[in-house]
């Protein structure tokens, strides 16, 4: 057992020294190796490996760019945010919680109908316990954040484009892209900021 | 089979000579099922894939009506002994780097005739067909059981190969903007209630490689990495990589020389 961690470490000491120092961008390697070997299937086409704007800025400086340069573009994300005409941020929870539950949506054998993949990578309502921790606990949302106007705009936002609020964060961007519709993202936004949704029990 | 699985359970799990990932201990359901896989490893359906790669292996067929005995894994013509440990790695003969997948349908194709565009029309196992190159590839990587791993990064392309294939790893774009590190940049993560290892970690990224190709309980298939692979980029919302594509090396390359010096167990089983 001693030998074989002592060989690990030399090995990983081997692979420090022989690989982690690049000596050029490989970015532009990456990208035309894609754009060689890939094809389009189902609603999933080739246009999908272009970046945009705010991947482009991840991916240049591994997920923590400039300052300015990310406040720039969360301040264009946060514009480019579509908020209900009719003014009213919370849906049905009870809706909420079926399109949190659904992981479906985008994926190139996706027939269409998108859900919200909440529970893949954050706790939500007490009753699953199957949920992910790529994000943190959303359990008791409002109860700790209170049920204000301000964080009812917050959680909405965040829905439609995390992007806005944190340039790099791992959260897609449900709105942003059209995967939600506006009653979607309306649901989910109950099902966080209802006092009657079982989240904040 | 190599031995019946009635032979005591309780006998067998203190004879592992493995133990289970040390990463895995915190999460109870991980570490029970850590435990039922070394159990089921004991008696693993995988072995029937390996028997008929050997078979296939040997077996003249094709348009050429050749066997693949002559097929060079890295370590020359014919030898199978050793050579899974040390793939993906640089092949002058197509001047890239090749995974073994990669490198036996490059066989099949070279040595027996068959068409590429035959090969990737249903490249992956489904109830009914498990296609030849899975079966192939797990005889060869048995061939290696037991073995460390050493994926060399001596050529310059192998060092390419490892940088690009690093590159293509935290490369994000697509609908949800994911990329491989979405999933397997950090420690201690889970998607619903399944852990995800951190594959930039050396201790981690061996268990990119550990237990492939393995017989998946769910649906009850064999799958090689190509369609590990593939599957990931479908959840990613990333168009679909070619079979066997040089993409697809290159992350081979990044995770397993990140988990170079690891023993290899041998084709596994996997949930």
């Amino acid at each position: 057992m001693r030998l074989a961690s002592a060989g690990l470490l030399a090995a990983a000491a081997a692979l420090l020294a022989s690989c982690a120092a690049p000596t050029r961008d490989y970015q532009p390697d990456a990208l035309a190796m894609m754009k060689r070997d890939f094809h389009a299937r189902g609603s999933a086409g080739v246009d999908r490996l272009n970046e945009d704007s705010v991947q482009a800025a991840c991916n240049k400086f591994q997920d923590n760019p400039p300052q300015e340069a990310a406040a720039k573009l969360e301040k264009e994300q946060f514009a480019a945010i579509k908020w209900p005409a009719d003014g009213k941020l919370l849906g049905d929870w009870k809706a909420g919680e079926r399109i949190a539950q659904n992981g479906q949506g985008m994926a190139w054998n996706d027939k269409g109908g998108v859900g919200g993949s909440c529970y893949n990578c954050h706790q939500v309502g007490p009753r699953e316990s199957s949920f992910g921790t790529v994000g943190p606990s959303l359990y008791q949302f409002a109860k700790k954040r209170g049920y204000g106007a301000e964080i009812q705009r917050y959680a909405y936002g965040k829905i439609y484009n995390a992007k806005a609020y944190n340039l790099c964060s791992q959260m897609p961007r449900f709105g942003h892209v059209k995967a939600l519709t506006e009653q979607q993202m309306k649901d989910l936004t109950a099902l966080l900021m209802d006092p009657a949704s079982p989240v904040n029990q | 089979m190599r031995h019946a699985l009635v032979l005591g359970l309780a006998a067998s799990v203190s004879a592992i000579p493995w133990q289970h990932a040390a990463a895995q201990a915190a999460d109870p359901t991980a570490a029970e099922f850590d435990k039922f896989r070394e159990i089921m490893e004991q008696d693993n359906p995988a072995e029937l894939f390996e028997a008929k790669g050997e078979e296939l292996w040997r077996a003249r067929r094709g348009p050429k009506n050749a066997s693949l005995e002559q097929c060079d894994l890295g370590l020359g013509p014919g030898v199978v002994k050793g050579a899974y440990a040390q793939l993906p790695r640089y092949f002058a003969d197509v001047d890239r780097v090749m995974d073994a997948e990669a490198r036996i349908v490059h066989c099949m194709i070279t040595l027996q005739g068959i068409k590429y565009e035959e090969l990737a029309k249903q490249p992956f196992s489904s109830l009914v067909r498990t296609p030849e190159p899975v079966s192939l590839v797990t005889y060869v990587a048995a061939q290696s059981r037991g073995m460390k791993i050493a994926s060399p990064q001596n050529h310059p392309k192998e060092r390419d190969a490892y940088q690009t294939g690093k590159a293509i790893f935290h490369y994000r774009a697509g609908a949800f903007d994911f990329s491989c590190a979405s999933c397997h940049g950090a420690d201690d993560k889970r998607i619903r209630t399944q852990p995800l290892p951190n594959f930039t970690k050396p201790e981690q990224a061996i268990r990119a490689v550990q237990g492939w190709p393995g017989y998946r309980m769910t649906g009850g298939v064999m799958h090689s990495l190509q369609w590990r692979l593939n599957d990931c980029y479908r959840q990613q919302r990333f168009p679909e990589p070619g079979y066997v594509s040089e993409t697809l090396s290159a992350l081979l390359t990044y995770v397993t020389v990140n988990a170079n010096g690891h023993v290899y167990r041998g084709p596994g089983i996997k949930r």
